[in-house]
């Protein structure tokens, strides 16, 4: 199933922003054609410990087949990737930066992303920085904010349904990978 | 690439949410997955599924393709984030129960509750080491006199079995929120059609699909479902680390899904009574025609209600749907469409127990039976059956009067109906 398969349904639930906001942040369409374009993501504030949420998302990331650079100054090695210090120092392209840190800090991280050339921004679930996402968007970045890019990789691979979630996702056309 | 997306009615979610035809057949209809398990695609995926790093089939008592359509289907009708379906109604409030609370742990609920349900929150809690504290929910005081520091939670009927009261949902939802603590509502005699309680603050939403949602009578069900805006992240059992779990905190990990991830991968895999794929599928046909179903079962409803209403031998008729009824204004708020197909009414009679027993035994098209929600009509005298082995004083004690008929409404036409209950009224001596 390509991406070109286009999809209609609104995906509102579970978002702090505005209706509005949300076409602009969280559009399906965007959303999609991140997640098959990105082939490398640093994952900003990921956590060495098993047990926390970024670790839990850099894990499934990975074995989705992405390349994942952690960025976390107090660790050298998470998930067996080394990990950085900043997104400057990261010696590869990055397609995309993706944020676990407090709203707070995402301005600083934003910036960053610009100056390495990262295709897209993309803040975690709870995560919503506007001044953060507009220094990104006017570099010409992809933003995605307030989403969790396991669940929306889940939503629209498929396999979020299989635990009972409500994807939002209504279609009667054949296919259920929607990237 | 933002456009307008569209929001899809009630109708079409019943026919479309939760199951898009799969890339390999093509299948239209939801095909039944009768598997116990799934092979894996290698050693590492298989590990992370135990782990819950990834999201996919293990065990079909922790999930399964078909009971996943219905649960994903049910979910969107309820205005959900995600369900977890359980063998029966009984085993989705008993997994809400043990998902939320710890040993020593209490609830406040409405006394207004299928009797089955009593008997668990009576006698299954107290072995579990809970305690339920039952309220007259009609006046929200009482709920908040009997809120302790070791209240958890909040449970009510959106219509009460067998009273038919309608529960004031909206404030007692900001009644639990003030208290950091969820409303629970059991909705089985609305259904998502009817009334949805999580448009009304309520969090957590049980059903015993068992009845209109499969409709036909034909499989034992139930669901429980997470509006994914109740805030857990002080909410001890879903917050803090579980040990069942490699001490994983499930609010932390999968926020607004940590409720229903753990009701699943903790509850429903330690205690069992996970739906069968072969019940799912009926039930998922049931869904497919709930909205027109429910437009006729209100309808037949209203008009029994209404003729019994008018009866000389009935001598009172408990259907919100009545304007004299105590519950008629609340029932406009929360079920607009009508309040549901079950009601009782009493028969007036000088032996009123000796009277339904005879009204009963005269009936042609209602089924006597334990069961609601069924296409076909149903009736059911408590004090014959259920309530048979309790003095008349026992009876009144119990609040159940001798004469006391319990009525499902089905989709038959409806003057037959009219005509059976008269011609049964008739026969019944006075
Ligand atoms: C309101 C209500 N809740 C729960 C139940 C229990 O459901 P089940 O019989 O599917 O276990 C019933 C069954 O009669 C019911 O009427």
């Amino acid at each position: 199933m390509g991406s070109r398969t286009s999809l209609a349904s609104d995906v509102s639930m579970n978002s702090l922003l505005s209706e509005e906001e949300r076409g602009i942040y969280q559009d399906p369409g965007l959303i999609r054609t991140v997640l098959s374009t990105t082939k490398t993501i640093a994952i900003v504030g990921l956590s060495p410990k098993p047990e926390r949420p970024s670790y839990f998302v850099g894990t499934y990331l990975q074995y989705e087949g992405y390349r994942i650079i952690p960025v976390n100054p107090r660790a050298d090695v998470i998930l067996g990737e080394k990990s950085y210090p900043d997104l400057m120092t990261i010696p590869e392209p990055v397609d995309m930066v993706n944020v676990f840190r407090q709203p707070d800090e995402c301005v600083e991280v934003a910036k960053q992303a610009v100056q390495i050339g990262a295709k897209t921004l993309w803040l975690q679930l709870r995560v919503v920085n506007f001044e953060a996402a507009t220094i990104a968007q006017d570099a010409g970045l992809n933003v995605v904010m307030d989403r969790c890019v396991k669940i929306e990789h889940g939503r629209y691979s498929g396999s979020l349904h299989w635990v009972g979630m409500n994807t939002e996702i209504i279609s009667a056309r054949r296919g259920q990978r929607y990237f | 690439m933002a456009g307008q997306k569209r929001r899809f009615g009630f109708e079409t979610r019943m026919l479309h949410a939760g199951h898009i035809p799969d890339t390999v057949t093509g299948a239209r209809a939801v095909p039944i997955y009768q598997t116990t398990s799934y092979v894996f695609e290698d050693t590492d995926k298989a590990a992370q599924l135990f782990e819950l790093k990834q999201y996919g089939n293990i065990y079909t008592r922790i999930n399964n393709p078909t009971v996943a359509a219905f649960e994903e289907r049910i979910a969107s009708l309820e205005n959900a984030t995600g369900a977890v379906a359980t063998a029966s109604g009984m085993a989705a409030q008993l997994n809400v129960m043990m998902t939320l609370l710890d040993p020593g742990d209490e609830i406040v609920t409405s006394s207004h509750l299928y009797g089955g349900t009593t008997t668990q929150f009576v006698h299954t809690f107290r072995k579990l080491g809970l305690k339920a504290h039952f309220v007259d929910p009609t006046h929200l005081d009482n709920w908040a006199a009997a809120i302790t520091p070791r209240t958890r939670l909040l449970y009510g009927e959106t219509i009460g079995n067998p009273r038919g009261s309608v529960l004031d949902i909206e404030p007692l939802a900001q009644l639990a929120h003030a208290h950091n603590i969820p409303l629970v509502v059991d909705s089985t005699f609305a259904t998502p059609y009817l009334c949805r309680p999580m448009d009304w603050g309520a969090d957590v939403v049980v059903h015993s699909a068992t009845k209109f949602i499969g409709g036909h009578g034909s499989s034992i069900a139930g669901v429980l479902l997470d509006s994914g805006k109740f805030d857990y992240s002080r909410f001890p059992t879903i917050a803090d680390p579980d040990p069942a779990y490699h001490d994983l905190r499930f609010y932390e990990t999968f926020g607004h899904y940590g409720f229903l991830m753990k009701a699943r991968a903790v509850t429903l895999r330690d205690t069992g009574g996970a739906l069968s794929p072969f019940n799912a599928f009926l039930l998922i046909q049931g869904l497919e025609t709930l909205s027109v179903r429910m437009d006729r079962h209100v309808q037949n409803a209203q008009a029994v209600a209404e003729f019994l209403h008018g009866h000389p031998k009935v001598a009172w008729v408990a259907y919100a749907g009545l304007a004299d009824n105590p519950y008629h204004a609340l029932a406009q708020k929360y079920t607009p469409k009508g309040p549901g197909a079950v009601f009782t009414f009493g028969i007036k009679a000088g032996n009123p127990r000796l009277a339904g027993k005879e009204f009963i035994e005269s009936l042609h098209l209602f089924s006597h039976l334990a069961n609601v929600g069924d296409a076909r009509s149903l009736v059911i005298h408590p004090a014959s059956t259920t309530h048979q082995q309790l003095s008349d004083s026992e009876l009144e004690q119990a609040g159940i009067d001798g004469g006391m008929i319990r009525l499902s409404i089905g989709l038959e036409t409806t003057e037959d109906l009219l005509w059976d209950l008269e011609q049964a009224l008739q026969a019944t001596s006075a």
